[in-house]
């Protein structure tokens, strides 16, 4: 952009205002945009939405069907009364209050997967791109490790390391950084060409400020595209892996763990299933419906060939 | 041809090479003693011993890669210690299951898929394309086993017109084989379908903007032979790469269908073997799932001389 100073930089902030307000105008992005904003509101606000502490039980009020009133036990030993808007399971446990809960749990592996990957896929797609000598080795290994199915990598890594939010959040993210350095690279491969970065090269600017300042900015759009995407397997994938009990450990309340629990007595009390299997595709509709919004307006390219 | 079929064979070595060394490190780069942990929990030091020798553990790391190596080319996948046999014949053992699952879900997905898609691109823009890709979207959100319980709840516990759960070996007979499969089948295929179909569309979209379609509508062929004959012939190449690309899909889906439908198949094998921490079985899998995988794009690639008989590389 320092070639061509004047058109380029104020065409670029017009691109900028106009991208934005393609933005809000677009109905997918209004649409999953306010779902998603929902669903953080609530994960944020769990303590102040008539919820409980998740773990808490009480053996009176087991297996109550949805509305259904009953009582729970504090950590100080009181008991109180109690509504279960969504049932409780079978250890007396308001379901409500650990669906809301799990929402904490799901949006935050979501983003963290998805800054995780980028972060990996971005660095190791500007070496690849922009690096020779780096491009063969780091591309092959990429399709190698493409070629795994990435559940299984996440499951065995789970297997290995044991569940935590930590070793979760990396496991699920590794399977997805191929699919970003490939994206990156392709991007840098085209981005490299313009004539910006000729002129760029030609002045002698060193490597790395080309990488950083000239090229990486123009990957960003597809980049919050593909995060987008990437968050939404993401939340899938680890609602997965706490359902199959290889994930999170089953105290957490998540999705995967409630709906794990609540399998075993699906024919009698399906409430245990059905809510978290709920707040699950929707969140995750969500995420892709914003997916699709943002690469229609920020990505035409895309857009055009899917 | 035959130039291209052995560059495109050559070009897996190295992918499978690499998938190898993934699988291999997976476990060296594990804290703790490779000997423990691939013996299980409840091994004896003897055991644990044997099996250090066996791998050469004693040995550098690309001598110890060599070995293992050479174990997989001879069709030893090591022994696993939670069910007591041989890898290889546990996978084989759980094969059909999934093998039935899964061609079953290919033939639903690909039968419901292309059709609709290719409608939706000969209405583009129209009220059915535009549900399909509301419902596309949709199929892309619904968690497998979430999909799985509003099936059962549905069609086995309200209705009582399919089994719950279970599997039936095909040599008990076909009709019970086919009514266990029935639920498990469309559960998994609605991702696939899915994906399918929106490249499909898009595929078709773009063969029927071309010139020789003008042509052919211009000739007064019937709609039907346009699209079909000259538009999905044309499209065809994008639609079965992308049936391959789905197959890491499949196998993912086999793993969680299987697990709520309670099918003894490779993909519950998976699960349990992670539950016991059963790392030879694990690895095994691994190594046997990726292995299919990269050979199902292999054989689609090769496919495209037949698709597309332009392609000549």
């Amino acid at each position: 952009m320092d070639a061509d100073a004047f058109s380029v930089e104020a065409a670029g902030v017009r691109q900028h205002e106009s991208a934005w307000r393609r933005l809000r105008r677009n109905w997918s992005v209004r649409i999953g945009g306010s779902v998603l904003v929902l669903l953080v509101a609530i994960a944020l606000a769990a303590p102040l939405l008539g919820t409980v502490d998740p773990t808490l039980f009480d053996a009176g009020s087991r297996d109550l069907r949805p509305g259904m009133t009953g009582q729970i036990t504090t950590l100080d030993g009181d008991t109180i009364p109690h509504r279960f808007l969504m049932g409780s399971d079978s250890f007396g446990r308001d379901i409500y209050s650990r669906v809301i809960y799990g929402a904490r749990v799901s949006l935050s592996v979501g983003l963290l997967v998805a800054l995780l990957a980028l972060a990996f896929g971005i660095s190791a797609g500007l070496g690849a791109g922009y690096l020779r000598w780096l491009d063969g080795v780091l591309m092959r290994f990429m399709d190698g490790l493409m070629a795994i199915p990435g559940i299984l990598v996440a499951i065995a890594l789970v297997a290995l390391w044991r569940g935590s939010l930590t070793t979760v959040v990396i496991a699920i993210a590794i399977p997805e950084i191929p699919r970003v350095t490939r994206l990156v690279r392709s991007l840098v491969l085209s981005i490299r060409e313009e004539p910006y970065v000729e002129a760029a090269v030609s002045l002698g600017t060193p490597t790395w400020k080309i990488m950083f300042g000239h090229i990486l900015p123009n990957t960003i759009a597809p980049l919050i595209v593909q995060g987008t995407y990437i968050c939404a397997s993401a939340i899938l994938l680890e609602s997965i892996l706490s359902f199959l009990g290889v994930g999170l450990p089953p105290d957490i309340p998540t999705w995967g763990n409630i709906m794990a629990e609540g399998r075993v007595q699906f024919n009698e009390y399906p409430h245990n299933v059905f809510f978290p299997g709920l707040f699950l595709a929707v969140t995750v509709l969500a995420v892709n419906i914003l997916g699709d919004g943002l690469r229609d307006t920020l990505d035409p390219k895309m857009a055009r060939r899917v | 041809m035959y130039k291209f079929i052995a560059r495109r064979l050559l070009s897996t070595i190295p992918v499978l090479v690499i998938v190898a060394v993934l699988v291999f490190l997976l476990l060296r780069l594990t804290p703790g003693d490779p000997a423990a942990i691939l013996a299980g929990d409840a091994a004896s030091r003897d055991q644990i011993a044997q099996i250090r020798i066996s791998l050469g553990l004693d040995k550098p790391i690309i001598v110890q890669f060599g070995i293992w190596v050479s174990h997989i080319l001879r069709g030893d996948l090591g022994e696993s210690f939670y069910f007591k046999i041989k890898v290889t014949d546990l996978i084989a053992q759980r094969l059909e299951p999934t093998l039935a699952l899964a061609s079953f879900t290919l033939v639903i997905a690909v039968l419901v898929s292309v059709p609709l898609g290719v409608i939706a691109a000969w209405r583009f823009g129209g009220w059915f394309d535009r549900a399909l890709m509301g419902f596309s979207v949709l199929g892309f959100s619904i968690p497998v086993f979430v999909l799985a319980y509003i099936l059962i709840w549905i069609v086995s516990l309200k209705l009582g017109w399919l089994p719950v759960q279970g599997y039936k070996r095909i040599g008990d007979g076909f009709w019970p084989f086919l009514r266990h499969l029935i639920l498990p089948s469309i559960t998994l295929s609605v991702i696939y379908i899915a994906l399918i179909a929106r490249v499909t569309r898009a595929s078709m979209i773009e063969a029927l903007g071309e010139d020789y379609i003008r042509t052919a509508r211009a000739k007064g062929l019937p709609e039907s032979r346009v699209l079909i004959a000259h538009a999905l012939a044309n499209a065809a190449v994008p639609i079965v790469t992308v049936i391959g690309i789905g197959v890491a899909l499949l196998i993912g889906g086999v793993v969680v269908t299987e697990s709520v439908y309670a099918i003894p198949g490779l993909g519950r094998l998976t699960v349990d073997a992670v539950l016991a921490r059963d790392f030879p079985t694990i690895q095994g899998v691994i190594l046997f799932f990726s292995f299919v995988y990269v050979v199902v794009n292999l054989l689609i690639d090769l496919s495209y001389v037949i698709f597309d008989p332009r392609i000549r590389y």
